[in-house]
């Protein structure tokens, strides 16, 4: 049996409102070149100056990756040309990270959980962007966007304790929901602010194998389909007595498979040297202290928290509890109303329908905590029955009309009183002698024929538990 | 007496008085430098225009405030200043024009100075003859056969020709102190982080400093007062208060411990400086300054030190100069052969042979041999000083150990390394020095003497040195 070995480095952009050496926004622009300085774009004599907040939320990542944080760190630079890097050498954390150590437990729940140990976590600045006219190999010229140049990033370095396509997505929804709930980055891969290389090896013993490392991973489908196809080709060619060769490969999107990027492999030396224009970084303890108290319950532990206390499904609980608003609008209508099953039932069937049909997010949504109480409230007291309000639940949302709105106009309100429902059913029995009589030698089974008269007499507004009751009370005295 | 044979402190009382006018000031020294700076060279560029629409302002104003309102300075050209070329002395930074100003230089123009001018220097301030710059050679006005000294020679020059009024320059291992040395004037640098660098085109990063370059210690100490403090935009700036510098002149050096390195005496030093040194002393002891001997027993291993730091930090600054976004460009077929061709055609020899030592110092498996080692030697160094500066107030030691050269006398890189065995300690140490003229040696040229003193003490050495510069004989 061969079996994968994965590591993962991820790179997350923090959500700062300005670069990390310098005041430029962070804000996307569709111009290019517009967010850019002195400082960003390498001109000569520009020096650096380190933005605090960036400090901030990679402290704050740290903590919630439950990982060390140094008090003492420095910044180096990293020395390679490249014509996105506009000063010739990326500043960055080297020998002293901001964070240390740490792991995310990823997987099922409870026990089945698997710890995945983070080596690292170190702040960095991002480059410029390279737009090559077609392809990169074959283009005439390129462009370079330095917008995105200086944005702060935390790369996160995990130890190869991945084992699975499966586990390193586990994994990195689970960071990106982190990120998000923390509100250090959007965590949107797509766009960009959650990167991931992978390293992936395959052995059949103890040794490690040779490891491939695979770039241009743009979605965290990307990322499992392209370990799949890496672990398959890996144990193919060894299989066939072939050699792994060590090698960056890059994921063709399109065909869902990994190609050697025939790069000229010279092993780069990156010269790091401890960067003069910045003094090493020196935390206190109370700034580690105020921010560790920013952090609220984190996705993972919420999770466990929903199945355990709220008899909620494992899929449903981690929907919910990896996604920060969700989360947040599903604990705000669960200590409003004080019921949390049926209110994920609802989250998760009807508001979910509803927000995927109009591409909707939870907070564009004006279904209130006292509209949904009032929903319940209706399904409680027997007014409307479950399929009645999910119909309701929809037109509410489509409307913003209130649950009670709708009923009562639809004069969908049921006959739940039982004075009104028993004068119907004692008018029913009158006009039924045959099967009352029926009833009365024994045969039960025409309570279903007298329920149905009585539920047309109320032209379908009774509520059929009730008229149940009512019926069979009704009859037992006959007996008498 | 001409407005350009004037201190800074003349010319800003009679402006302020209305003897003299401003434009009527700048007007002056545009003419010395018409009539002198075809054989000097001091200048790349005259900010003629700029500098006459300026004065004409200044002219206007009714309150004429400022510490240096209406003065002539002369920029090294390696300091931005918004909206004129800023080319370091190299060529891969030929045409590139500047769209800010260095914070220096902002605080100039905050005291109402004007920039007349931007002087030559060794490319990327790399050299200390002023020789290593693309575009040409400056003369030294005290002999024209001579060199200015370098980093900062046309800085230098341009003060001891009466071409500016007052100059700025950069100091990573000498290069404001010799050529002030070179050239007779005073020059300054001041202590690591108590000049901003933003707008400093790095050389390295760790040793660069800004300072003055003047007639007098007193106005030294007045243009220091113009540019010195924290400065947001460099994280290298320390956070102190900074005192009024021209308060300390006329304290006198009575019963101030004077130190006198014995380590010196292990170069050669030419006689007549030697003898001047001695005599500086002397008559400073006569003032009623103690002097002691003091030993720097790391000394021996400053320029080592020196030359594997800079050339490292160097290495890495210079990176940026890649022909994608500004300056010279090269082409090729791929992006290699671009950035080959580019820097190649853009950086002379000297800056090549020191990006190339610092890319080995840097290098895997030679880091710890070379760039870790001699930061530990630096903080030895340091650590000397420290020890030194529990006994003493400030050092006495020669600048150089000779006076000026003439041009292609040091055709070995490391004799011409030599010339700054005595300034390069102060930049390992972060320490402030000035060099001031005392005496000249038997050809007519200047001997410069420096005084050296504790980590932001620039007041205590503005004193000693104005002492000693009273003790000048005329």
């Amino acid at each position: 049996m061969y079996k994968p070995t994965i590591g993962l480095e991820i790179h997350v952009q923090l959500m700062t409102k300005t670069k990390i050496f310098c005041s430029c926004s962070t804000e996307f622009a569709s111009e290019p070149n517009t967010h850019v300085c002195p400082v960003c774009i390498g001109l000569p004599g520009a020096l650096p100056v380190l933005n605090e907040k960036a400090v901030e939320y990679g402290v704050k990542l740290g903590i919630a990756l439950n990982a060390y944080i140094n008090k003492f760190s420095s910044f180096y630079r990293k020395n390679y040309f490249y014509p996105d890097l506009p000063k010739g050498y990326q500043i960055t954390q080297y020998v002293i990270p901001i964070a240390k150590g740490g792991y995310l437990e990823v997987g099922g729940s409870g026990a089945q959980k698997k710890k995945i140990r983070i080596e690292r976590a170190h702040i960095e600045e991002d480059s410029g962007k390279s737009i090559h006219a077609g392809n990169i190999t074959e283009s005439e010229f390129s462009f370079i966007d330095f917008n995105r140049s200086g944005i702060p990033l935390i790369e996160i370095v995990t130890l190869p304790d991945i084992e699975t396509p499966d586990e390193a997505y586990d994994f990195l929804i689970l960071l990106r929901s982190i990120v998000r709930y923390i509100g250090v980055s959007s965590g949107d891969m797509e766009k960009g602010a959650m990167r991931c290389d992978v390293n992936i090896s395959v052995s059949k013993d103890e040794t490690m194998g040779t490891k491939v490392e695979i770039k241009n991973l743009n979605s965290f489908r990307s990322v499992k389909r392209a370990l799949e196809y890496e672990i398959e080709r890996q144990i193919g060619a060894l299989k066939k007595g072939k050699r792994i060769v060590q090698e960056t490969r890059h994921f063709d999107e399109k065909e869902d498979t990994t190609k050697s990027m025939r790069t000229k492999e010279e092993s780069n030396d990156y010269r790091y040297f401890p960067e003069p224009d910045l003094p090493p970084l020196v935390l206190s303890d109370e700034f580690i202290e105020n921010i560790k108290n920013t952090i609220p319950e984190l996705p993972n532990k919420k999770e466990e928290r929903f199945i355990k206390e709220f008899g909620i499904s494992n899929d449903y609980a981690r929907t919910i509890a990896y996604h920060p608003k969700l989360v947040e609008y599903f604990e705000s209508i669960v200590n409003f109303t004080g019921r949390a099953k049926a209110v994920a039932n609802f989250i998760m069937v009807d508001i979910s329908a509803y927000l995927n049909e109009t591409k909707k997010e939870i907070d564009e949504i004006d279904f209130t905590k006292e509209k949904f109480k009032e929903l319940l409230d209706l399904i409680d007291n027997k007014t409307i029955s479950r399929n009645t309000a999910k119909e309701v639940i929809n037109e509410s949302l489509r409307t913003g009309k209130t649950p009670s709105e709708i009923v009562s106009k639809k004069g969908r309100t049921q006959i739940a009183d039982e004075t009104s429902i028993k004068e119907f059913v004692i008018d029913v029995l009158k006009e039924n002698d045959a099967q009352v009589n029926q009833y009365l030698s024994g045969k039960t089974k025409v309570m279903a024929y007298l329920t149905g008269q009585v539920m047309k007499k109320s032209k379908g507004k009774a509520n059929p538990e009730i008229i149940n009751k009512v019926l069979y009370n009704e009859l037992e005295n006959l007996k008498k | 007496m001409e407005i350009t044979e004037l201190t800074v402190k003349e010319i800003v009382e009679k402006i302020k008085k209305k003897e003299i006018g401003v434009k009527e000031t700048v007007l002056a020294y545009l003419k010395n430098i018409e009539d002198k700076d075809n054989n000097i060279k001091a200048f790349l560029s005259i900010n003629n225009e700029e500098a006459l629409i300026k004065a004409e302002e200044l002219d206007k104003e009714n309150e004429k405030n400022g510490q240096i309102f209406g003065i002539p300075v002369a920029i090294k050209d390696n300091i931005n200043v918004y909206g004129m070329e800023t080319t370091a002395g190299s060529k891969i930074l030929r045409g590139y024009i500047s769209p800010y100003d260095a914070t220096v230089v902002k605080k100039i123009k905050e005291q109402n100075g004007i920039v007349i001018g931007k002087t030559n220097c060794d490319e990327f301030a790399m050299g200390s003859s002023t020789e290593n710059s693309a575009f040409f050679n400056t003369k030294n006005p005290i002999n024209t056969d001579y060199v200015p000294g370098g980093s900062s020679g046309g800085s230098a020059a341009s003060v001891a020709a009466n071409e500016a009024a007052a100059a700025f320059g950069s100091d990573t291992g000498g290069s404001i102190r010799e050529p002030a040395g070179f050239c007779g004037i005073v020059g300054l640098k001041p202590t690591y982080g108590r000049v901003s660098r933003y707008g400093l085109i790095a050389f390295g990063s760790s040793l660069d400093v800004i300072g003055p370059l003047a007639k007098n210690v007193e106005d030294a100490a007045i243009l220091t007062n113009v540019i010195a403090g924290f400065d947001r935009k460099d994280e290298t700036t320390a956070n102190l208060p900074v005192e009024n510098y021209t308060d300390f002149l006329k304290r006198g050096v009575k019963g101030k411990k004077l130190g006198v390195i014995k380590e010196i005496n292990d170069f050669k030093i030419q006689d007549e400086v030697s003898i001047t040194l001695k005599e500086a002393i002397n008559k400073l002891e006569v003032q009623g300054c103690e002097i002691e001997e003091v030993s720097i027993p790391h000394l021996k291993y400053a320029l080592p030190t020196y030359y594997l730091i800079a050339p490292s930090e160097a290495s890495s600054n210079l990176s940026r100069f890649d022909g994608v976004r500004y300056g010279l460009q090269g082409c090729g077929d791929n992006l290699r052969d671009f950035y080959e061709e580019t820097r190649t055609k853009g950086f002379g020899r000297e800056v090549k042979r020191r990006i190339l030592i610092g890319t080995f110092a840097l290098s895997e498996g030679y880091f710890d041999e070379y760039y870790l080692k001699a930061s530990k030697v630096r903080r030895l160094i340091a650590m000397d000083f420290e020890k030194v500066f529990e006994k003493v107030d400030a050092l006495i030691l020669p600048t150089t150990a000779t006076t000026a050269f003439k041009f292609n006398e040091k055709k070995n890189p490391l004799e011409m390394y030599m010339s700054d065995i005595f300034t390069i300690p102060m930049n390992l140490a972060g320490i402030p020095a000035i060099s001031i003229p005392f005496g000249k040696d038997n050809k007519g040229l200047p001997i410069g003497i420096q005084i050296a003193g504790k980590w932001f003490e620039e007041g205590e050495i503005f004193q000693i040195s104005y002492a000693l510069e009273q003790l000048k004989e005329s």
